[in-house]
């Protein structure tokens, strides 16, 4: 019988500890120097702050740090700079004009927030999307995490100091941005997945594109395996660093690569399947050790695996519509416009008033290159979202920041918040 | 129908919360993804309560997942307005940290226990709290310590 009260034990054991003695520094944003002041000449910690506008942080991110001479103790991420109110735009939006905003959140990997507001729309609107419109976006998605995982590495070589990657990776990005330009017209903010489907078929010639940059991107990544993976400098300033398990993600909800590189294989396309990820073939990466190495290995090699998949999708793209044929969202083609009025009135209002979207709420989830994404969307019946809420794998992510940082020094923590690769647009919304 | 499966909702109340998310956790539910809430204050008409849920301002949703069964469900939360508590889930999920506090920055709604009950977004001074139905858009000339 003593077992349950144990179990019990343990847990408000642990509870109090999460509590007390935590990594994470909880004080408020301002009290740092009145702490500072009123602490007395022993005490022996002191409370630095990093950024916000610092090199490493990608963005805006500060950081609350108590150090003991050059080591982290407990630290607390402050965020809210980029904060502009987009789920508050949001509700001022129509279906249609709601991709423009989304977009502009994780900016390292628009398509996939883009994704996820149209996932949700077309659930509340009982659309059934036309197979190619489905594959158009898994391909735009798979080049889409192919430039977000090359910025990381451009921009992780740069934190380590390998500045001379910043520029393979930028190099090979523009690449990838370049082909994404050629198919929406733009190089980000693509606004190009809109619910119903696809804003415009696939341009001619795009297959001979994506060919060239999926056989042009193997030989670059062996280079960077050649500058990074086996350099001694390199992996001394990773392995190691960093480390977190399996059920500290878990517990902290973590997602993506920060999960896998603990050795969990969780991806929610192999996991639970959307679009027609269950019609390709595809491993799932992970790590064993759960540090900077890990997940560095993983976003390199995952670039690998979006080019297995993009062949098979240069294979099975099937022809067809790119957008769903329900007059209710899809304006009439172009050519009826010139000689019906009724069309005219139609295009009109569907760009202007917006369509109407039956009420209820949906949550709609993408495995983003940095986890989880999820859209949380409630609708009232009228053209424009009730409400209109991102689960952002950054912002949930961010929280494992005074975990992995505990311990280290602050060169390591420079280490640690780039391999967390937070995109601040997203933290901050 | 689309590619999103539909998520089983359950309603729970505020004294129930935390027991109900514990025996989740212990079902398997690993992981809470997501903690946020919606403002009914200006909704036309709420269908999708069961009779039995009396309607109220304020909405608390928590997204939990599975992995061995694969599949997300949601707790949907009556808050009332004249008194916005619910109890923080950080001692079952610490994860829901972060979320929470933006709830709390962006509703008002106050969670109890919370370690860390501050702004998350908004800077600390800020007034009100924008994601609230009766907080227009643009009505309060930019608030900074500076310009006072």
């Amino acid at each position: 019988m003593s077992a349950p009260e144990t179990t019990v034990e343990a847990a408000t054991d642990e509870a109090v500890r999460r509590r007390e003695d935590s990594a994470v520094l909880r004080i408020g944003e301002d009290d740092g120097e009145r702490l500072e002041a009123e602490s007395n000449a022993s005490d022996t910690s002191m409370i630095m702050n990093m950024g916000p506008q610092h090199p490493s942080t990608h963005g805006v991110l500060r950081l609350m740090l108590e150090m003991e001479g050059e080591t982290v103790m407990r630290s607390k991420p402050v965020i809210g700079y980029l904060h502009t109110g987009m789920e508050k735009t949001a509700e001022t939006l129509t279906y249609l004009q709601g991709p423009t905003n989304v977009t502009r959140m994780d900016y390292a990997a628009p398509l996939f927030s883009e994704l996820a507001f149209s996932m949700a729309t077309e659930a509340l609107l009982g659309l059934e999307l036309p197979p190619r419109a489905t594959w158009i976006r898994m391909l735009m998605c798979e080049l889409n995490r192919i430039s977000s995982h090359l910025l990381f590495q451009a921009t992780n070589g740069m934190d380590i100091g390998a500045v001379s990657m910043m520029l393979y990776g930028w190099r090979e990005r523009e690449e990838a941005l370049r082909l994404l330009e050629t198919i929406t017209g733009l190089r980000m903010n693509h606004n190009y997945i809109r619910p119903g489907g696809v804003a415009a078929d696939l341009p001619d010639g795009w297959r001979d594109e994506v060919l060239t940059l999926i056989d042009a991107l193997p030989a670059r990544l062996k280079e960077f395996d050649t500058l990074l993976t086996g350099q001694p400098i390199y992996r001394e300033r990773l392995q190691g660093v960093g480390v977190i398990n399996t059920a500290e993600c878990l517990a902290l909800g973590v997602t993506g690569p920060i999960l896998r590189s603990t050795g969990y294989a969780w991806d929610l396309r192999r996991d639970m399947p959307y679009l027609a990820y269950d019609e390709v073939d595809f491993d799932v990466v992970v790590g064993t050790y759960g540090d900077c190495f890990d997940r560095y290995a993983i976003r390199l090699n995952e670039i690998r695996e979006s080019i297995r998949i993009l062949a098979q999708i240069l294979d099975q793209m099937p022809s067809g519509d790119y957008r769903v044929q329900d007059k209710k969202v899809t304006p009439p083609p172009r050519a009826r416009i010139d000689e019906s009025m009724e069309a005219l009135i139609h295009h009109f209002k569907i760009f202007t008033e917006g369509f109407k979207v039956p009420a209820g709420e949906v949550y709609a989830a993408v495995e983003s290159p940095r986890g989880e994404l999820g859209c949380y969307m409630v609708s009232d019946g009228s053209a424009v979202p009730y409400r209109m809420h991102i689960r952002g794998p950054s912002f949930v992510n961010l929280q494992t920041l005074p975990h992995l940082m505990r311990g280290g020094m602050v060169a390591d923590a420079v280490a640690i918040i780039s391999s967390v690769d937070p995109i601040m647009g997203e933290v901050d919304r | 129908m689309s590619d999103v499966v539909e998520t089983p909702v359950l309603h729970v109340s505020r004294d129930q919360l935390i027991e109900t998310v514990a025996g989740l956790r212990d079902d398997g539910y690993v992981s809470a993804l997501d903690v946020t809430a919606v403002d009914y204050l200006e909704h036309p008409g709420r269908t999708d309560l069961p009779p039995e849920v009396e309607p109220e301002r304020f909405e608390l949703v928590v997204t939990l997942i599975s992995h061995i069964t694969p599949g997300r469900i949601r707790l949907r939360v009556q808050v009332p307005a004249d008194d916005p508590t619910v109890p923080t889930l950080f001692d079952l999920f610490p994860g829901t940290e972060a979320l929470e506090r933006e709830v709390a920055d962006m509703y008002g709604i106050v969670f109890e226990g919370h370690p860390d009950p501050t702004r998350i977004l908004m800077p600390p001074d800020w007034e009100g709290h924008p994601l609230r139905k009766d907080f227009a858009v643009g009505r309060i000339p930019v608030q900074f310590k500076a310009t006072r």
